[in-house]
């Protein structure tokens, strides 16, 4: 049996879980490959043509890997577990969107639902799946640890990693952007080796101590429901005072970042920023020159700034 | 004297209601706000970010019509979308531009703590009685009911009206009225007593006319500026319409077990805010032996969105005929005009076909 991954959405925040998970109960997997252009074309041609252009990417991963292998891994996820809280409701949807997006084609699916609100743990969640895969009730355990064991070191190495470049005496800049969009190599990367061609260090918000990133978002707005976005609103909060400038990345048209980049821009004052919309058109052109003009911006302040003291 | 002056934003024909909550239950002044126009929206849009969804500006635009016309307290409610950070964002951006308001935020309670509602309400009046806006609140609800119930009535019998214009006139004669009730029992009167003049209302409704179910997003089906009075023109092509969602099914009889067990070949989960429902009513409108189905919601809706490819499946499996429309400030009466004719012609050439 063999498990086709989207490399999309949320295989960015938990590949390091899935992968080692399924490594440790020897079930073999593929991912597809990273987004191109023909990828794009498959998801833009088969979504709904008003949807986001991250799910649009998703679908088109999905599409790719039909044929491919046995099962395409499609999990969801609805709440964590706080009250006043959810996720992006495409993430509820995603499994029954492409269900009935592909219903002739008569996927199987492999998936788990997370939502703590109605006492769907994660841990629940890995038990119900690792049974669908044949496993007993020890393996998968072990199994979910280890995996757990490796995200939490992988994050904990990412982090620290961003600690050194924070130390860096050039120009730093703060994107702040699901992961699903920043590390895309069709949409985000352009951004990062935008900035770094400027002889800028790109900080990424998503790249943060989730729960401290948590507890500070709350301090800034109170009634914020998004738990992905409130992890980036944090992440500004504990990163502004070490960085020159701020990028918000945002896909068209996002539902939760149309009201939370408004907001980071009411309430964060003190940085530059600006927002950088990704949609389905090609080139980068636009893209960069925004960029260069604001790095420009911030390296004239910075030289006046100086000059004054 | 500064009087508090109490506003909420306008959706459907339910400002009677909030009306009530706030002079009866709150003792404050109410301030309607003014009917929604062009202008409105282009207010709303001017102060708003790009791509959020057009309640967001309609409401943004129907608080600062209603700051003009002299409200002083803005209340917003929460929701399980985007409108949950609403409140937040819209009291954001009228202190940025100036507006020295008070701004309760219903997102801040709690909906398994009523109590919490009680707290908000007492920013808007320190002495409050909790007897009186508990039965005001109550009799808001009942108005909510029979507001539902007589629309319910009108759309399915509007189209064949003999006179032009009967319904509406009596149906604002109602609503006037219902602002004077001031009990459940008086309330019950009215109800019957509109009931029987709507009844009345002369019409020439064939045997077997074409019918239609409206399903989509919670704001844009509800309030008729925002689809374009979309109801009416369809309606008055001699067309019966159906239109389940509305506050009396939607917040007092969700049955949400129910649904979710009914759409289970179409959904697995619940896709978020509104879904569900409109994939049950599809559903069910298409086993009822409906002549089209339309589905109306705001620009990227997310939730609405991701009912589409459902849909899809259902207009496939049960072969009737969906149509999609999406409203934002952009949105001109002319497309969709053209779209609800071609519509239209359609399901009538379908209906004819069959015979």
């Amino acid at each position: 049996m063999k498990v086709g991954i989207p490399r999309a959405f949320l295989y960015y925040r938990y590949h390091v879980l899935w992968e080692t998970f399924f490594e440790e109960l020897g079930i073999e997997y593929i991912v597809s490959p990273e987004t191109n252009k023909d990828i794009v074309k498959r998801g833009t041609t088969h979504a709904i043509d008003e949807s986001c252009l991250s799910s649009k990417i998703y679908t088109g991963h999905v599409d790719y890997l039909i044929d491919k292998c046995d099962y395409i891994f499609i999990p969801r996820v609805a709440s964590f577990g706080d009250r006043k809280e959810t996720v992006c409701s495409k993430f509820q949807a995603i499994y029954d969107v492409i269900n009935n997006t592909y219903r002739e084609k008569k996927l199987k699916i492999l998936y788990y639902s997370i939502d703590v609100h109605n006492k769907e743990t994660e841990l629940k969640a890995f038990l119900k799946m690792g049974k669908f895969l044949g496993k007993n009730k020890a393996q998968v355990l072990k199994a979910y640890y280890i995996a757990k064991q490796a995200e939490k070191t992988s994050k904990m190495l990412e982090i620290n990693d961003q600690k050194r470049l924070l130390e860096s005496d050039k120009l730093k800049i703060l994107i702040v952007s699901h992961p699903y969009n920043i590390y895309d190599k069709y949409v985000g990367e352009p951004i990062i080796n935008a900035l770094k061609d400027l002889d800028c260090v790109p900080i990424l918000g998503c790249v943060v101590d989730e729960k401290q990133a948590h507890d500070k978002a709350k301090l800034i707005s109170s009634t914020l429901p998004w738990t992905f976005n409130k992890e980036l609103v944090g992440s500004i909060a504990i990163y502004k005072d070490k960085i020159d400038g701020i990028i918000l990345v945002s896909s068209f048209p996002c539902g939760p970042d149309s009201l939370v980049n408004e907001m980071i821009i009411r309430r964060f004052k003190e940085k530059p920023i600006i927002n950088l919309i990704l949609d389905a058109q090609e080139g980068t052109a636009g893209m960069e020159t925004r960029v260069e003009s604001f790095v420009d911006i911030i390296r004239l302040r910075k030289e006046k700034e100086y000059e004054q003291d | 004297m500064n009087k508090t002056r109490v506003n909420f934003p306008r959706f459907g024909s339910y400002d009677v209601a909030v009306e009530h909550i706030i002079r009866a239950g709150l003792d404050c002044e109410y301030v309607n706000t003014p009917p929604i126009t062009k202008k409105t929206l282009e207010i709303g849009s001017k102060y708003s970010p790009d791509f959020v969804c057009t309640p967001f500006k309609y409401n943004l635009g129907g608080y600062i019509e209603s700051i003009e016309a002299g409200a002083n307290t803005l209340i917003q409610i929460g929701g399980v979308c985007r409108l949950g950070y609403y409140g937040e964002l819209q009291k954001q951006i009228l202190k940025d531009l100036g507006y020295d308001v008070k701004f309760i935020n219903m997102a801040n309670a709690n909906f398994r703590k009523p109590i919490t509602f009680y707290e908000e309400f007492k920013k808007v009046n320190p002495n409050l009685n909790l007897k009186k806006i508990t039965s005001a609140c109550m009799l808001a609800v009942h108005m909510v009911e029979v507001i539902d119930k007589v629309e319910d009535f009108i759309r399915q019998n509007v189209g064949f009206e003999k006179e032009e214009g009967s319904f509406d006139k009596l149906h604002h004669e109602f609503l006037d009225d219902l602002r004077d009730v001031n009990d459940k029992k008086e309330l019950n009167l009215l109800y019957k007593l509109y009931m029987k003049k709507f009844k009345k209302i002369e019409i020439d409704k064939p045997k077997n006319p074409l019918k239609v179910g409206f399903v989509g997003e919670y704001y844009t089906i509800m309030d008729q500026y925002s689809n374009h009075y979309m109801e009416k023109e369809l309606a008055k092509k001699g067309i019966v319409i159906y239109r389940w969602m509305n506050l009396t099914n939607s917040i007092l009889n969700p049955h949400v077990k129910e649904v979710k067990q009914s759409i289970k070949n179409y959904a697995k989960y619940d896709m978020g805010a509104t879904a569900m429902f409109t994939i049950k009513k599809a559903i069910d409108y298409a086993k009822d032996g409906c002549d089209g189905i339309i589905h109306v919601k705001s620009f990227g809706c997310t939730p609405e969105i991701d009912t589409m490819p459902v849909l899809q499946r259902i207009s496939e499996d049960f072969k009737i005929p969906i149509i999609y429309f999406s409203f934002d400030s952009q949105t001109s009466d002319v497309g969709i005009n053209t779209r609800v004719e071609a519509f239209y012609d359609m399901i009538m050439m379908r209906k004819e076909g069959k015979k």
